[in-house]
């Protein structure tokens, strides 16, 4: 079907090292880049795709290496370097203003102009409608940006990047928020890009989707690239092993304990989303006391989102939640919290801190209720308190009137669930605990969830990481679209079984087109 | 400029340095309280340092409820109207009472106008938090928008006319209505024991209970504050009529201290509340801020004007000097901010 030599080499690195302040993110990785192809790039989170693309893309630097465009060794110091080379980048999270039109986000610094000060227009609006007819897509120059779909505005990052002559194009999960109509059209807009010659850097979670779309595939673990080939022959199971590898990272021996009764319960959770469909589609679980359940999924799967709705972050929610029997009636956070559950979110900077107040203050934030008397707040036991889970939970601080942001995110971590712990909860929610922290930290943050589930508290924590989930979880469920796809208990749960399950819905729905 | 090149000095220095720049607004305080006594004629003789304070009381209460407003993430631009207004009630009250129709009227004592004005400070102040809140309409323009609203009520009320000799009428009880503004307790005015109740409620209330936390809180970040269970729409509506609240007692003390009500008065006052919050330490992006610090920061602003005033500097140059300190202030707010945030990270790094 695809011989080597049709596809040229158009980039190569070279012994590619990046090294970022405590981690080693890339390690001696050598990569080809394949033109008129799509190079798939798959790995875990954390596993030095997007390094390694960054490099590529001129946003960051190799810590020792070489790239090479052709035959011949650049130095991308700046997007705009690797622009010239041909190369062009569509991150996963969009870089499109909104509030300007198409055409303006296309050619946005490199406006057409006339005597190098008025905007030429009709020509960039020409130019943009040439681009769009290359795309296969009906999309007015003229349209706001922020008034597009998703997957439209998906398509005029692509423009973007071929309005510079990008003959590399990489794309960071570009169907991460596209509907599988929309994944279709993408897919043929590739097909064509290949067709023209364009190297195709593709990188996704959902194993599939790479085996349908790939031409070359490399599979990168930890920072080093663990596997390299054409795409031919390649199933799941081979792409899951080199993206696990045999060796396990630690995970806490799991402290045998007896389950006790139900004490959480979620029915018939609907979470509408603003695109009419269901962010949380019909999700129905139970937790005992003791036990902690994993939840799996890709992102966007509606984990996070499930999370918050429990919490009562969303009033416009459906659904019937019971905390030890008591059904919850008011849809706010803090009768949430009243009735035993606390959450440590997903985005610790956004929604876990308040980054100017100090570490004592945002840990008590959740309990001043309990620290107050009529009103009036007991500072030297509140002290008190913040020192006791200070010492608990292991957290090395200077001081605790230091503003938390001093702190690092293994230790700011720690600020959150010392904060959830003090409201008393019976059920803790953890959106990816160990997102952002070394893996010092995470295993400290791991050996902290044991604990805390021997000693009776019910965990639901919800990650993207295969190991994580399997090496904690008393028991497994996977979703996937808003729904519930798969659940499982510890001798039923296998890798390969979680990965399908997380793909259930995002399944390609056609055979994979012939290519000539 | 000394802070700058300091700062690169050893951790020692820094605190040292850290001390001197937190306490920067009461050394101001002291400086041009030296410079005038030693200046100005009189400056430190009993009678004056009474006059200045009644003035720095005014824009004091106005900026104690606008560091909450501006702690918890907004800003009241209404203020200065809520003054206005609440005079004009006040006056129409003390001259009028309510008229029920069929020739009857209703009158009432000086405490019952008092609570009646600062209901209707609070009812505005809520107005505000309901925008700000419900109708999701950010808080610049929310107020902007009751600043009009409450002047040009305040306008209509008496058609731009003033409420002239309001002296009231013992018969009503309300004769007492001068005495707020002029009376005194212990030979100290009654607007300054105001002052005193007023501002140490607002610094217990930000330091020692949970309500005042949340206000910093959401100011600081309001998704980790609801996400926390902090009722963040209820702390907002809380500051927003704690400074209406603040606006009607200056409106109160203003009518009586000039026993008359004009509808234009308190123009600009939530410029000179803001100035003093900012001088005071508060930051506008909000989470941070004190009380005590914006007392001072009055204080500040008021000896200032005043003393510039007995040395017969010409107004003009005094709103240029305003301008100026208010400038310094906030550049070596941003020197102070970097100071700790250094401080606090030696001191974490050393830990670990």
């Amino acid at each position: 079907m695809m011989q080597q030599d049709t596809h040229p080499v158009g980039l190569r690195i070279r012994g590619g090292t990046k090294v970022y302040p405590g981690t080693v993110a890339l390690k001696n990785a050598d990569f080809d880049l394949r033109m008129g192809a799509v190079n798939v790039l798959v790995g875990e989170n954390g596993a030095g795709k997007s390094t390694m693309m960054k490099v590529i893309a001129g946003v960051e630097q190799l810590t020792s290496g070489a790239i090479y465009v052709g035959d011949q060794e650049v130095h991308l110091a700046s997007t705009e370097d690797a622009a010239r080379h041909g190369i062009g980048i569509v991150f996963q999270e969009l870089n499109l203003f909104p509030n300007m039109t198409v055409a303006d986000n296309i050619f946005i610094n490199r406006e057409k102009t006339r005597y190098g000060v008025d905007i030429d227009r009709t020509a960039q609006r020409e130019a943009t409608r040439a681009l769009m007819r290359r795309l296969e897509h009906d999309i007015d120059p003229d349209a706001l940006v922020g008034d597009l779909k998703v997957g439209q505005q998906q398509i005029v990052e692509i423009a973007k990047s071929l309005a510079q002559d990008a003959r590399i194009l990489i794309l960071d999960e570009p169907t991460s928020a596209l509907s599988a109509a929309e994944v279709e059209i993408l897919f043929r807009v590739i097909e064509e890009l290949k067709r023209d010659g364009v190297g195709i850097v593709y990188i996704s979670h959902r194993l599939e989707e790479l085996i349908r779309v790939g031409d070359y595939i490399t599979v990168l673990r930890d920072g080093v690239i663990t596997g390299a080939r054409s795409m031919q022959g390649v199933d799941i199971p081979w792409i899951v092993l080199n993206m696990i590898g045999d060796a396990s990272k630690d995970f806490p021996k799991t402290i045998d304990h007896p389950f006790g009764p139900e004490v959480f319960r979620a029915e018939d959770v609907y979470l509408p989303n603003g695109s009419g469909g269901f962010s949380v589609n019909g999700v129905s679980l139970s937790l005992r006391a003791g036990e902690i359940l994993g939840i799996y999924g890709l992102m966007g799967a509606g984990r996070t989102e499930f999370v918050e709705t429990a919490m009562g972050r969303y009033p416009h929610a459906r659904g019937r939640f019971t905390v030890d029997g008591q059904e919850a009636t008011s849809p706010h956070v803090s009768d949430r919290i009243k009735m035993g559950l606390a959450i440590i979110p997903e985005d610790r900077k956004q929604d876990g801190l308040v980054q100017i107040l100090s570490i004592r203050e945002n840990m008590t934030l959740s309990s001043l209720g309990d620290l107050s008397t009529m009103g009036h707040l007991d500072l030297p036991r509140e002290r008190k308190t913040v020192g006791d889970y200070v010492k608990q939970l292991l957290i090395k601080i200077a001081s605790p009137e230091n503003p938390v942001s001093s702190l690092s995110g293994g230790n700011q971590q720690k600020v959150v669930i010392g904060k959830a712990l003090m409201t008393k909860p019976k059920v803790l929610l953890m959106d990816e605990p160990s997102r952002g922290i070394d893996i010092g930290a995470k295993a400290e943050v791991f050996r902290v969830m044991r604990q805390l589930a021997s000693e009776g508290l019910g965990i639901i924590f919800v990650t993207s990481d295969l190991e994580e989930v399997m090496g904690l979880s008393d028991r497994i469920i996977v979703m996937s679209n808003g729904r519930i796809t798969g659940e499982f208990t510890k001798e039923t749960a296998t890798e390969t079984a979680l990965i399908t399950a997380s793909a259930v819905g995002h399944a390609v729905p056609h055979q994979k087109e012939t290519v000539s | 400029m000394t802070a700058i090149s300091t700062s690169t000095a050893a951790a020692g220095n820094s605190s040292a340095l850290l001390v001197l720049l937190k306490a920067r607004t009461f050394i101001a305080l002291i400086l041009v309280t030296a410079f005038f006594a030693a200046f100005a004629p009189n400056f430190l003789s009993a009678a004056n340092l009474v006059i200045m304070s009644k003035h720095v009381a005014l824009n004091a209460f106005l900026a104690i409820g606008m560091t909450f407003v501006i702690v918890s993430g907004g800003i009241d631009l209404s203020v200065g109207s809520i003054v206005g207004l609440c005079g004009m009630v006040a006056g129409y009250l003390v001259l009028n009472g309510i008229d029920v129709g069929l020739g009857w009227s209703i009158q009432f004592n000086t405490l019952e106008i008092c609570l009646i004005v600062t209901a209707v400070g609070v009812f505005i102040g809520a107005i505000n938090a309901f925008l700000i809140t419900k109708l999701n309409v950010a808080p610049f323009i929310a107020t902007l928008g009751t600043l009009y609203v409450a002047r040009g009520t305040a306008m209509l009320s008496s058609d731009g006319r003033t409420f002239p000799n309001l002296n009231g009428n013992a018969d009503y009880g309300s004769d007492s209505y001068r005495w707020i503004g002029a009376g005194d307790i212990l030979g100290i005015p009654v607007s300054i024991w105001m002052l005193i109740v007023v501002g140490l409620v607002a610094a217990y209330i930000a330091s020692r209970t949970p309500l005042g936390r949340f206000i910093y809180a959401v100011g600081g970040n309001e998704r980790a504050a609801g996400l926390s269970g902090v009722k963040v729409n209820r702390v907002k509506y809380f500051v927003y009529m704690f400074s209406g609240l603040c606006g009607a007692l200056v409106g109160i003390i203003i009518s009586s201290q000039l026993v008359a009500a004009h509808p234009a008065t308190g123009d600009t006052f939530e410029l000179n509340a803001i100035a003093a919050a900012v001088l005071g330490g508060t930051s506008m992006a909000g989470g941070r801020g004190k009380i005590g610090g914006t007392i001072v920061g009055a204080f500040v602003i008021g000896v200032l004007s005043d003393g510039l005033v007995m040395m017969g500097v010409s107004s003009f140059w005094q709103t240029v000097i305003k301008g100026l300190v208010i400038i310094a202030a906030v550049v070596i707010d941003q020197a102070q901010q970097r100071v700790q945030a250094r401080v606090a990270l030696q001191a974490q790094a050393a830990i670990q």
